[in-house]
């Protein structure tokens, strides 16, 4: 359902060319947990930012569900994005001004969902995530794990069908980073796609499929019974 | 995105950062404050002139001896001839005209006015009983000049207020005799006081018969006749029937210039509107430098919330949304800097109303509106910019703050 056809990206830097994808065929089927793996530099984050049409393709196409999306425009882009992806970062990115309710609401506001509903939906999801009390903290208040796993929901508020994840244990420390990782692969079993972007070989290991990076090209790309 | 949700999280980022938020806000409300101070003291400063010139006295035509020449020189003084004077008959004449309801003519000139060992220069009025009607005055105590034929040289005279106390004290006046020069009158009337009246104190004045005042100062020409129409819209013709009137009698020589009080007012109306105008024009420059301000602190927030709108453009807001939602928080920073400014300016103008009760203060409704008009044009404009700024982001960039 995701596909990348020789989409290269390069970037001008300087007065130099830098190429971060080359040539990159890639399919991704509806439901699989892939990790992408690779050292800095490899083309990883730009994968991650390509398949969260946040970065356009200098050159190839991407499908997604059958359709070209790398010639939508930004507003028909941004409504893909809104619809269809969820993103889960490093850095958590929460809005510091909004509690952790208004932080999980932010997607349904920019969608022009009604209040009743987004709160409705908001208390569910603060319900399964274990957030419920928290719900009224500014992120400050939050520990690591409770800012990631408010980003989580704030990412599956409406219900994408891909899930982009880069380093989001990266900030952690090991026992709550496991928790957020075991979060995230719940989220499997209501069919998403996840896209786990690591450097952490162990935590790559777990993904049903596994591709590594290496100069903007994919060195492997290893499918493990599981 | 919905518009309240938009103008909620816009006044929230408006609240994320309240220093900011309340210093642009004061610039804007001291901008249109400013402007409806400024404008309130053009406009009570035209409707102080306006009242003063009603004071006069309403739907005034003026008689003056004379032909004042706009540009150039009088034809009197290219002719070597002074111009001929206005009699009493010239000023009865004019009762021919329909439009004029009444008419009093005015001699002027000074006198020792004494009582016993106190004497004073004074301005005497020669006058008739007319002038309390024409001139809009009014009687403190006794009565003013008495009607009837207008040659009668009657020694009677009516003083001004001051002029009372300065030569009766507290005592009684009315009924008593005073000498003007080298004549008796007898006091039948204190003027109540009005206080300066376009350049002329009627509480110093002495008003006598003008055929009293002609004997005292041996003349028999007006100064002045004061003619009021008989509505507003009757001054024109009482002007062009003055005119034909006296060009009549002066044997076919236009030698009077009739003047309207309209005309004077309207002259003095247009500059001081122009004025009001001016100085909240130049108050309005401090808008646009409020809107300057507006605009270089957008920018800065916009660099400082680079990731908050990286992360929105994740979250699937398009650039659209991004632009709306600093042109929300521009309006809203306008739009509560012009009610501040507002309520700042009025009460400003409510204080100046109190030191300078003489002054009409209130800015006129034009001036508030275009304040506002200009308060919330520019923040919105000023935040073209910036908003397209942030709207233009790329997402990844912003997202990792760069």
């Amino acid at each position: 359902m995701i596909e990348l056809q020789n989409v290269c990206r390069t970037f001008t830097v300087g007065d130099q060319q830098v190429a971060a994808l080359r040539d990159i065929n890639l399919r991704l089927d509806a439901g699989e947990y892939i990790s992408i793996m690779g050292p800095s530099g490899s083309g990883k984050s730009t994968m991650l930012n390509m398949l969260g049409l946040l970065d356009r393709p200098t050159s190839g196409t991407y499908l997604l569900d059958g359709g070209n999306v790398s010639d939508l425009n930004d507003e028909q882009q941004a409504r893909v994005r809104r619809e269809k992806i969820g993103f889960v970062f490093q850095s958590f990115h929460l809005v510091p001004r909004l509690t952790a309710a208004q932080n999980v609401e932010l997607p349904m506001i920019l969608a022009g969902i009604p209040a009743e509903e987004r709160r409705a939906r908001v208390q569910e999801l603060m319900q399964n995530y274990g957030l419920a009390d928290r719900a009224d903290h500014k992120p400050d208040q939050l520990s690591g794990g409770q800012r990631q796993r408010v980003a989580i929901a704030r990412a599956t508020v409406m219900n994408p069908t891909v899930l982009l994840a880069d380093e989001p244990t990266g900030n952690l420390d090991r026992n709550t980073g496991w928790e957020v990782l075991k979060l995230l692969e719940g989220l499997l079993e209501r069919g998403i796609t996840l896209v786990l972007v690591t450097h952490d070989a162990e935590i790559g290991a777990r993904a049903q499929r596994c591709i590594h990076m290496l100069d903007g090209r994919i060195r492997s790309d290893e499918r493990q019974a599981g | 995105m919905k518009l309240a949700d938009t103008i909620r999280f816009a006044s929230g980022s408006l609240r994320g950062s309240p220093t900011r938020t309340l210093l642009m806000m004061l610039a804007m409300s001291i901008g249109v404050a400013a402007v409806v101070v400024l404008t309130a003291l053009g406009e009570g400063a035209r409707r102080y002139v306006i009242d003063q010139f009603s004071s006069l006295g309403t739907n005034l035509v003026i008689v003056l001896p004379g032909r004042t020449e706009t540009a150039g020189v009088g034809p009197g003084l290219m002719s070597g001839q002074t111009p001929r004077e206005i009699t009493l008959e010239d000023a009865q004449a004019l009762l021919r005209s329909h439009a004029v309801k009444r008419f009093a003519p005015l001699t002027v000139g000074s006198a020792t006015l004494s009582r016993d060992a106190l004497n004073r220069e004074v301005v005497v009025l020669g006058s008739t009983s007319d002038l309390l009607e024409v001139r809009h005055m009014a009687i403190a105590l006794g009565r003013f000049l008495p009607a009837g034929d207008i040659n009668d040289a009657t020694p009677v005279c009516v003083l001004g207020n001051q002029m009372k106390r300065e030569l009766f004290g507290n005592e009684q006046a009315v009924g008593q005799w005073v000498r003007l020069g080298d004549r008796r009158f007898r006091v039948i009337g204190v003027l109540a006081s009005q206080g300066e009246s376009m350049g002329m104190r009627t509480d110093e004045l002495v008003i006598i018969p003008v055929a009293a005042a002609h004997q005292l100062f041996n003349t028999s020409g007006l100064f002045r006749v004061l003619i009021e129409a008989k509505n507003r819209d009757a001054i024109e013709q009482v002007v062009r029937d003055a005119e034909a009137i006296m060009t009549e009698r002066h044997g076919g020589e236009r030698d009077v210039t009739v003047i309207t009080q309209d005309a004077v007012l309207q002259t003095f109306d247009r500059i001081l509107t122009a004025l009001t105008m001016a100085v909240g024009g130049i108050a309005a420059i401090s808008l646009a430098v409020a809107g300057v301000l507006i605009m270089n602190v957008m920018l800065i927030a916009v660099a400082q919330r680079i990731r908050e709108i990286g992360l929105l453009k994740a979250l699937g807001a398009p650039g659209r949304q991004i632009r709306h939602l600093f042109f929300a928080e521009a309006v809203l920073l306008s739009g509560i800097g012009s009610v501040a400014g507002l309520v700042l300016g009025y009460t400003g103008s409510f204080i100046i109303g109190q030191v300078y009760p003489m002054l009409p203060v209130s800015p006129p409704w034009w001036a508030v509106l275009a304040a506002c008009a200009t308060a919330l044009g520019t923040g919105v404009l000023f935040s073209v910019w910036p908003a397209r700024r942030a709207a233009r982001l790329d997402p990844v960039a912003a997202l990792a703050g760069k």
